[in-house]
C-alpha cells in the first residue's frame, strides 16, 4: 500500500538529491527536519560544500567577502553522503540509478533534481578562451574575476546589462575601474522590468561613469598575438579596447544530463506539478522524481497556471522545502509550491526589489515616489490585475503590493497611496521587449501552455 | 562561522550593521552587504545582530559551526515566505 511504502521510505528508504548548492542543501535539511531516517546522498559537481552566489557579484568583488568564503550555513544536520566534484551524467528512471560522470552508480528510491543553471558562455569558443574573458556565476568565476580587478585592469568590458552585469559594472565603478557596458535592448534590465524602469537602470549607470551602449551587440573580441583579450568590436562597427570582458548572457538550464531519461527536461528546464513532482516526456507526472530551484518549471495559480522557471534564490529555498516535505509524506499532506516570486539586487548603491512577475505586466504605474528621484513604487498590471511591484530604495512597501497580488487587486490601483505624484496617476505601458527576441536574461521565463510548444517532443538518443 | 541574509526579507532597518559592523554594512540607504563568513571573534556581535533583526533575515551557524537550529528563523523554515 502506498502509506506503507511512505512509512518504508521515511524509515530506510534512500534519497539522492542531485545538485549541491543552495536547493539541494535546503531540502537535505527539511527532509531530516521532518523526519527522513533513511540514506541521503547529495551530489554536486563543484567540489565545494554549498555555498551562497549572490554576494559573488556583490560583497566579493567589492573586496568586502572572500570568493573562496560564501558558504551557505546549514540550518539542520543533514547526515548526509556528500558525493562532490563529480556530475551527475546520467538517469536510469525504470533501474532508479543515477549514473556519475566517473562511471558510478548511485541507487535511489526517490530522486530530487537540483541542478540549476550555469552562465551562459560567450557563444566563440576561440574567443571565449582569451584570457581576460570571464563569466560570472561560480565561486572560481568570481575569485579569478576579483583577482584581476584588484590588479587595476585598463577597462572592464561587460557584455549584457541584466541584473548580474549591472551589478558587475557597479562593483567596478566603485572600485574606480573605467568600465563599458554593452546591451542588445534599449536599455539595463528591460528583460525583467520593462522599459520605463530598465530607463532609470541606464540613467544610473551613466551618472555613475560607465560608457553604456545600448541596441548593440558584440560581434568579436579581438585577442593580441599571446592569447589576451585586447578590444570588443560592436554591431555599430566601433571597437572599445578593453583587457578584461565579462560574458553576462544569462544562464542555461543544467538539464543535458537527462537527455533520453525520458524526463520532460529540456533548454526550458524540467516541467513539475505544483507538488514539484517531475512530468515525464508525455507529460504524465512521475511518482519518484522531484525537481526544485533554477532548473525546474512549474506551474503558479496566481500567474494563470503558466508554467513559471524562477531564477531566484527564494524560489530555491522555498521550492526545495516543499519538494523534500512531498517526498516524505502522503498525498493528502503534500502542499503545492505557491511561492511568490521576488528577487532583489543593488547596483550603484541603490536597492532593487521585486515581488510577482513583471514580465507579465502589460502596464506600469508609478504609485509612490518618483523616476526621477530613484526612490519609487512601480506596480505592474495585466488583464485588470495587479500581477508585479518593483521598488527602487523604497523595499519597506514591497509586502502590500505582495498582499494585493496575492488577493488579484484590480489595476489600475486607484486607492491613495503616500508620496503619490503626478506621474503616477495614469498607468503607462510597461515597455518589455518583444519576447520573440533574444534578451540577456530575464529572471523569470513565461512558457508552456502554448499549443505551438513542442519542447515535449521526444526524441530517443541513437545508441 | 557562517552566515546567510535573506535579503528578500531585509528592509534595511540596519540593526545588524549597528550591533555588528564588521561584518554587515548599508551601501547606499537601503541595500545591505555584508560577509557571509564571520571572523570567530564576531560570534557575540552576529548573535545579537540575528536576535534584533526585525525580520529575522539572518541565519548563521550553531556554536559547534557545523548547523544544527541555530537561529530564530531557522525554524520558520517550511512555510515558504
Amino acid at each position: 500500500m502506498a502509506a506503507d511504502y511512505v512509512e518504508w521510505l521515511r524509515r530506510e528508504g534512500r534519497i539522492v538529491i542531485v545538485g549541491a548548492s543552495l536547493a539541494g542543501l535546503r531540502a537535505a535539511e527539511t527532509l531530516r527536519a521532518e523526519g527522513f531516517a533513511g540514506e541521503l546522498t547529495l551530489i554536486g559537481d563543484e567540489p565545494y560544500e554549498p555555498y551562497d552566489r549572490p554576494p559573488l557579484s556583490k560583497s566579493v568583488l567589492l573586496g568586502k567577502a572572500s570568493p573562496h568564503h560564501t558558504e551557505l550555513p546549514h540550518r539542520w544536520e543533514t547526515d548526509a553522503k556528500w558525493r562532490l566534484g563529480v556530475a551527475a551524467a546520467g538517469l536510469d528512471l525504470t533501474a532508479r540509478r543515477v549514473r556519475l560522470a566517473d562511471g558510478d552508480e548511485v541507487e535511489f528510491d526517490r530522486l530530487l533534481i537540483a541542478t540549476g543553471v550555469r552562465a551562459r558562455p560567450w557563444p566563440k569558443e576561440e574567443e571565449a578562451r582569451l584570457e581576460g574573458v570571464f563569466l560570472l556565476r561560480t565561486r572560481e568565476d568570481a575569485a579569478a574575476l576579483y583577482r584581476r580587478l584588484k590588479a587595476g585592469p585598463r577597462r572592464v568590458f561587460v557584455i549584457g546589462a541584466g541584473f548580474a552585469g549591472s551589478e558587475v559594472a557597479s562593483a567596478c565603478r566603485e572600485s574606480g575601474i573605467p568600465v563599458t557596458v554593452a546591451e542588445r535592448a534599449g536599455a539595463p534590465l528591460v528583460g525583467a522590468l520593462g522599459g520605463v524602469v530598465g530607463a532609470v537602470a541606464a540613467d544610473l549607470q551613466t551618472e555613475n561613469g560607465v560608457d553604456l551602449r545600448t541596441h548593440v551587440t558584440v560581434t568579436a573580441l579581438e585577442g593580441d598575438s599571446v592569447g589576451r583579450v585586447r578590444a570588443v568590436h560592436l554591431s555599430d562597427e566601433t571597437v572599445v579596447e578593453a583587457d578584461v570582458v565579462v560574458v553576462s548572457l544569462g544562464s542555461v538550464r543544467n538539464t543535458e544530463w537527462l537527455t533520453g531519461s525520458g524526463l520532460g527536461a529540456g533548454p526550458r528546464g524540467i516541467a513539475c506539478d505544483a507538488g514539484c513532482r517531475a512530468f515525464d516526456f508525455r507529460g504524465i507526472v512521475t511518482d519518484d522524481v522531484f525537481v526544485a530551484g533554477d532548473v525546474a518549471r512549474s506551474p503558479h495559480a496566481l500567474f494563470g497556471y503558466q508554467f513559471l522557471s524562477l531564477e531566484h534564490w527564494g524560489n530555491a529555498v522555498a521550492q526545495a522545502e516543499t519538494a523534500a516535505h512531498n517526498m516524505i509524506c502522503h498525498g493528502a499532506e503534500r502542499r503545492p509550491h505557491l511561492w511568490m516570486p521576488a528577487f532583489w539586487s543593488s547596483m550603484f548603491g541603490v536597492n532593487i526589489k521585486s515581488v510577482g512577475v513583471p514580465p507579465m505586466g502589460e502596464q506600469l504605474m508609478i504609485t509612490q515616489g518618483s523616476l526621477a528621484e530613484r526612490r519609487f513604487v512601480g506596480v505592474y498590471g495585466c488583464k485588470g490585475r495587479i500581477v508585479a511591484a518593483v521598488t527602487f530604495d523604497n523595499a519597506r512597501w514591497l509586502e502590500f503590493y505582495q498582499r494585493q497580488i496575492e488577493r488579484g487587486a484590480p489595476f489600475p490601483v486607484e486607492y491613495p497611496t503616500l508620496d503619490r505624484r503626478p506621474e503616477g496617476r495614469r498607468p503607462v505601458d510597461a515597455d518589455f521587449p518583444d519576447p520573440s527576441l533574444p534578451t540577456h536574461g530575464p529572471m523569470v521565463t513565461l512558457s508552456g501552455y502554448s499549443p505551438a510548444d513542442q519542447q515535449l517532443v521526444f526524441h530517443p538518443a541513437r545508441h | 562561522m557562517r552566515l546567510v541574509v535573506d535579503l528578500n526579507k531585509c528592509q534595511g532597518y540596519a540593526q545588524c550593521a549597528f550591533l555588528a559592523p564588521d561584518v554587515f554594512a548599508m551601501h547606499g540607504e537601503e541595500s545591505l552587504i555584508y560577509n557571509p563568513r564571520a571572523e570567530e571573534e564576531q560570534r557575540e556581535r552576529v548573535a545579537r545582530a540575528v536576535a534584533a533583526c526585525p525580520v529575522q533575515a539572518i541565519t548563521a551557524d550553531g556554536p559547534d559551526g557545523s548547523g544544527g537550529p541555530a537561529t530564530g528563523s531557522a525554524r520558520e523554515a517550511s512555510d515558504g515566505r
